[in-house]
């Protein structure tokens, strides 16, 4: 396999959606990023229940209504109609950002542009010039939040990596990344740099490696496709 | 003072002046006071700086405002939507300025500025571009945070669901947002009402902002739905 069938190798995206809701507690707060970090709350395994919190003010937030249900006041971050689940609050921004900041939302999960082996991760502008610049609540979250995964696909579809040593791109929070889900592999950031945790079935070491703009340690469960 | 409820959204904004700061609630269209803002539209005061989530969508509400080149400068967290073309145009021409802010510093610095406190630490934004040339200390977890001031704005533009005679106020579901905050942090906080009751009518344990906060209260029946107005192809004004 070389770096252009990478794209097209391994987990597909709900299989990446997947992994990721299968290493969230039950019972956790969670909080999930615009795009592709909202299939995680389509494979939550059975017996768990996630509390979804989306940062314009409302814990607890269900799925999309259906059609005719939808009301404009009741909407997600990425001001989407969304719905309630019993139990559910409202509350104002700068509470919601408390509950951010103040540690105390278990889980967030954000896609990437780029993330370094330090944890360091951008997400939130290409840097360039004509570029409107918007940064939302993602510095925020990368801060506050107690775990934060990254969920993206391993390179980007022109072929770049975005797993790197340092980001070109402008940074969203320096050395805040804890795991990255990627359609190859699952990668911890630790303090020696990313670490492999598991193995895409029909996916190598090697090929994660190649793909891989930094070092991938391997730890004792090197290699072992947990997932096979 | 007290609050005082007048008859219509051009009477309540007659006051704002030129250069002034104005808060807007709202996050998108959820909890936007469009009619409010049309209102600042046809009085016409400009060189505002204005402070809101986001830069206003289509060609009416904020957007709108922004169009009618009212407004110098933005204070928000997320300029950008589908439909942002206003202030994407004027942004690029260099004919607005524009302060990033991350969403949750945003409401802090707006709690901050309405709870008389000038500045705080935050650890949001260490590291990044948005915390260039901005002081920064370290504290007893080792962590660096990053200083932000407090937002104190000459007004704030409010929508909110119900409101009594004495000022006091309930939202609906994620509309509230940015809302109660904004009462707290200006000079002279405007709201409009889809519902004005009596004194009482709201249970106290209920209340969300307190009448102290609350200056000048409309009566909007009908609130406008922006993404309506944008559906059907309206400019304002």
């Amino acid at each position: 396999m070389n770096i252009s069938t990478v794209s097209r190798s391994g987990w597909t995206r709900e299989q990446i959606a997947e992994q990721v809701a299968g290493d969230i507690a039950d019972g956790s707060y969670v909080n999930l990023g615009i795009g592709m970090p909202e299939m995680v709350s389509k494979f939550v395994p059975n017996g768990r229940e996630f509390i979804y919190h989306t940062e314009n003010g409302l814990l607890g937030m269900g799925g999309t209504p259906k059609a005719g249900a939808v009301d404009l006041d009741l909407i997600n971050a990425g001001k989407k109609p969304v719905t309630i689940v019993p139990g559910a609050s409202f509350f104002h921004h700068a509470d919601s950002f408390a509950m951010v900041r103040g540690g105390h939302i278990d889980v967030c999960v954000l896609g990437a542009m780029q993330v370094a082996e330090n944890g360091d991760l951008a997400n939130w502008s290409t840097g360039e010039p004509d570029a409107i610049p918007a940064v939302g609540g993602a510095m925020d979250l990368v801060a506050g939040v107690k775990t934060v995964y990254v969920m993206t696909q391993h390179v980007t579809k022109d072929e770049r990596f975005k797993l790197v040593e340092y980001c070109s791109y402008p940074l969203t929070g320096s050395g805040v990344v804890d795991r990255v889900y990627t359609n190859l592999a699952v990668i911890d950031v630790t303090d020696r740099g990313f670490m492999l945790n598991r193995l895409a079935p029909g996916v190598t070491y090697e090929e994660v490696c190649e793909a891989t703009g930094a070092k991938v340690h391997i730890g004792k469960t090197e290699g072992i496709n947990t997932n096979a | 003072m007290s609050v005082s409820v007048l008859n219509t959204c051009f009477d309540a904004v007659s006051s704002i002046r030129e250069g002034s700061t104005v808060l807007i609630g709202g996050f998108g269209e959820a909890g936007s006071p469009v009619e409010l803002i049309h209102a600042l539209i046809d009085h016409g005061v400009r060189d505002l700086t204005v402070v809101n989530n986001n830069a206003g969508n289509g060609e009416v509400g904020l957007a709108a405002l922004i169009k009618n080149r009212q407004v110098r400068k933005m204070i928000c967290s997320f300029p950008k939507s589908s439909r942002s073309t206003v202030f994407e145009q004027l942004y690029r021409s260099g004919s607005i300025e524009l302060e990033l802010v991350p969403q949750g510093t945003l409401a802090e610095r707006i709690r901050a500025g309405g709870a008389g406190i000038p500045a705080f630490f935050t650890a949001t934004s260490i590291g990044t571009q948005l915390a260039i040339g901005k002081e920064s200390r370290r504290f007893k977890d080792s962590r660096d945070y990053v200083l932000e001031f407090g937002i104190q704005a000459d007004v704030a533009l409010i929508k909110c669901a119900t409101a009594d005679e004495k000022g006091n106020l309930t939202f609906n579901k994620t509309a509230r947002n940015f809302n109660p905050i904004m009462c707290t942090a200006a000079l002279e906080t405007i709201v409009q009402a889809s519902e004005i009751v009596k004194a009482g009518e709201i249970d106290p344990e209920c209340v969300i902002t307190p009448g102290v906060f609350v200056n000048k209260l409309v009566h909007v029946p009908s609130p406008v739905s922006e993404s309506q107005l944008i559906e059907d192809g309206i400019s304002y004004p």
